[in-house]
């Protein structure tokens, strides 16, 4: 069986390295919304997606966070970017693909993906 | 609104595991900063139960007694609350129950048992997906995770991992990977063999 041990190990390897990320005004978070309307319109790979490439990438001022129903149940699953000084940007329909490119677009490049926007959905 | 026929709970929330992550999702918005998730498969009694206690705020018995009704909620960003009559029925069309205790600010328990062989069963599902997002997306609440098949039983305590890891956030990648394959193992170990 798995123990904790290793978990130590890691701890013991990371104590070393500086600069470790604190909860501040400064970062940018991206909200899943996991009520039951988004779990069941597929909320729950796409929030493991975008957990992973975050850790992937090594964006450590970006933290993935999750929300109740907005309201918009029929464009869930729903994923807004918050980032510090901008309008929030929400993207609706989000499908674990989709929610990569919007990380490599919008997070890394600070490019909107528009076509996966509500306004664009709503028109 | 959302539309949504229970007849078809299977095709809405279709495993086990998913409805766990709704529930839990509740005691997270109940305010709850701790919360326990039990899973255990009796091949003898021919029974899997779920059992999810959290500190949140709990209901009243007047809440209790509504709870299954789909039109009830007590939120207000939409007309219909899913979660527990999904869950109830699910429980329910395989001979089992669900039971719901709740004392305000202390525990909250929602337990339910589903005919382990019955045919219509929603599988467990991909459990070890559902806590691993629980953790990644709630990193100031505690877990205690507890999987038990025919009397072996592992367990994950977010609050051990706190102690070990100090400032560490469960988001670095190692310790994420280390979650996960954590979930991952031991869960197969236990199912191993049955």
């Amino acid at each position: 069986m798995k123990s904790l041990e290793e978990l130590k190990a890691i701890r013991e390897t990371m104590q070393a390295q500086m600069g470790l990320r604190k909860e501040d005004s400064n970062q940018t978070r991206i909200v899943v919304g996991m009520a039951t309307c988004g779990i069941a319109s597929g909320a729950r790979p796409v929030l493991v997606a975008l957990s992973d490439i975050i850790q992937e990438k090594g964006l450590t001022n970006v933290m993935v966070t999750q929300t109740g129903c907005i309201g918009l149940c029929q464009y869930e699953p729903i994923v807004e970017i918050v980032e510090p000084g901008k309008d929030k940007v929400t993207y609706v329909n989000m499908t674990p693909e989709k929610a990569l490119e919007v990380v490599d677009q919008h997070i890394v490049r600070g490019q909107i993906v528009s076509k996966y926007t509500i306004s664009e959905m709503i028109g | 609104m959302l539309k949504v026929s229970l007849r078809n709970t299977n095709k809405m929330l279709p495993e086990i595991s998913l409805n766990i992550l709704d529930i839990a999702n509740n005691s997270i918005s109940a305010g709850a900063d701790l919360v326990i998730i039990e899973v255990r498969i009796y091949k003898e009694k021919d029974q899997l139960t779920v059992k999810i206690t959290d500190n949140g705020r709990g209901m009243t018995d007047e809440q209790i007694s509504k709870v299954g009704d789909p039109f009830f909620t007590t939120r207000n960003t939409r007309d219909v609350g899913l979660g527990i009559p999904f869950l109830k029925q699910a429980a329910e069309i395989t001979g089992g129950s669900i039971v719901i205790e709740s004392i305000p600010y202390k525990s909250t328990i929602i337990n339910a048992s589903f005919g382990l062989s019955h045919i219509d069963r929603m599988p467990l599902g991909d459990i070890c997906s559902t806590i691993y997002a629980l953790i990644m997306a709630n990193q100031s609440i505690d877990f205690l995770y507890i999987y038990e098949c025919e009397g072996k039983e592992y367990q994950l305590d977010t609050r051990n991992l706190r102690q070990i890891l100090g400032d560490v956030q469960f988001d670095r990648p190692e310790v994420a990977e280390f979650i996960r394959s954590f979930l991952k193992e031991n869960q197969e170990e236990v199912d191993g063999g049955n």
